[in-house]
């Protein structure tokens, strides 16, 4: 398949990059590509040219000062999947992280062209709702920091504007009795998330002190399940009280928001969401003794 | 538009203009004639199209060779030596790990992917590693015998 025709233009640095979109309107930011490439193939896109951001070294990287994970935002896949940091302060996202796609996908893609192109069925939006994330991003009036509720605006849509570039996500690190988790429904082809749950559970003693659950896969944009963290705060870290916490994660879908398809109708996936939220809790709880 | 790239392929420089379209493994077959390297299902799933982009697996048909420009890229036709065909092709060779073919330039290059990543996997992990390749013709069983025997020195 090809794309249709566009111009290309490479950017050595972030300032260049910026001076590229303004020069050139109806352009598109390439990272790893392996967002935009499939949708220009198919034609849901056809950029008059892309800007690649693909070498720009200052985006890449995950450092951390204890406190706070910085995410450059052409980290790969890969790298994320394999970061000892993230596995020990994030966990949920180097578990997402290496749930994504293949090897080879992994190798290419990256955490801001994953999270920039929203897509439902991606697994990196919900674990960045449930941590907390804050997106960095660098516009014509300069540097703005978004939060995940506000980042993520809808189906693919973003807070990500035709002149912004996304330069990284912050992400905080756990702390002591703290963990987190994700646990997918994979569509068993494409490996998309049919349902995605993170869980970010802090605990003391065997009792919940602090619950972030985030869903992905069902919904337009990551929602976090508020009925569930409630029913789970205060309450003993147990397989039936994470049971029935995680069964309250219907109450909170909105029945016109909840997505289907010919694999698994909207019906379908709410009911059986409690399932993933489950394994999330479970393992976020395991982790966070 | 053109742009011109400058692309290491098995260890030969290609210095040619190219649209930003093109694909990576179109210009490795349609350019330069390199035919090992298979088109499957085109929308980054199955694999056939897998090649070594600087030392790691990539699917060439996710990439623009605009992207690939000053990279050194490995292909099927780049892993046997002077000494003769690489372990991996040997061990798909011995055990059997193919059938009609198709698949196997992109299962070769991802079972080396796995193997530098994980030189001893289980069966399991070799499953799992290469869940970025669909085979229509042996069910697995021989492609994952294949890569545990390269694993073993050839020894299985």
């Amino acid at each position: 398949m090809y794309a249709p025709e566009f111009d290309y233009h490479r950017a050595g640095s972030v300032a260049e990059a910026a001076e590229l979109l303004s020069k050139h309107p109806d352009s598109k930011l390439l990272a790893g590509g392996h967002s935009l490439i499939p949708i220009l193939k198919v034609r849901l896109a056809s950029p008059s040219a892309l800007i690649d951001i693909g070498r720009i070294d200052s985006l890449r990287g995950i450092s951390s000062d204890g406190g706070t994970i910085r995410i450059g935002s052409l980290t790969t896949h890969a790298e994320l999947a394999s970061s000892e940091v993230l596995n020990v302060a994030a966990t949920a996202l180097s578990e997402a992280a290496g749930m994504i796609g293949d090897p080879a996908v992994r190798n290419r893609g990256t955490i801001g062209g994953n999270v920039a192109h929203a897509d439902p069925a991606s697994d990196l939006p919900a674990v960045l709702a449930c941590l907390g994330a804050e997106f960095v991003i660098s516009g014509p009036e300069g540097e703005r920091t978004v939060g995940a509720s506000d980042f993520f605006e809808g189906l693919m849509t973003t807070a990500v504007g035709e002149q912004d570039i996304l330069t990284r996500i912050e992400v905080p690190a756990s702390g002591p009795g703290e963990g987190s988790a994700y646990a997918k429904f994979a569509h068993p082809a494409s490996r998309y998330a049919v349902i995605g749950a993170a869980a970010r559970i802090a605990s003391s003693g065997g009792t919940c002190t602090g619950a972030s659950v985030a869903l992905g896969g069902l919904v337009p944009a990551p929602v976090r399940a508020g009925a569930v963290e409630q029913a789970l705060v205060g309450g003993p870290l147990t397989e039936e009280s994470i049971a029935a916490a995680s069964s309250a994660v219907a109450d909170g879908l909105d029945d016109d928001e909840v997505l289907g398809d010919v694999y698994a109708s909207a019906g379908y996936r709410k009911a059986v969401a409690h399932i993933w939220v489950r394994r999330a809790i479970t393992a976020a709880a395991g982790r966070s003794g | 538009m053109k742009i011109p790239v400058s692309i290491t392929i098995n260890g030969r420089r290609y210095d040619r203009n190219v649209a930003p379209r093109l694909l990576l493994v179109h210009f490795i077959r349609d350019v330069l004639g390199l035919t090992g390297t298979k088109v499957g299902c085109d929308t980054s799933q199955c694999g056939a199209c897998t090649v070594l982009l600087d030392g790691v697996s990539a699917k060439a048909c996710t990439c623009l060779a605009v992207q690939a420009d000053g990279t050194s890229i490995t292909t099927i036709e780049g892993l046997a030596g002077d000494d003769g065909l690489h372990p991996l092709q040997e061990s798909f060779w011995n055990k059997h790990g193919l059938q009609c073919g198709f698949c196997t330039p992109g299962m070769i290059m991802a079972s080396h992917e796995l193997l530098r990543c994980n030189p001893d996997p289980s069966a399991e992990e070799i499953r799992h590693g290469l869940e970025g390749n669909l085979c229509r013709c042996t069910g697995y069983q021989n492609i994952v015998r294949a890569v545990q025997d390269a694993a073993a020195g050839g020894s299985q």
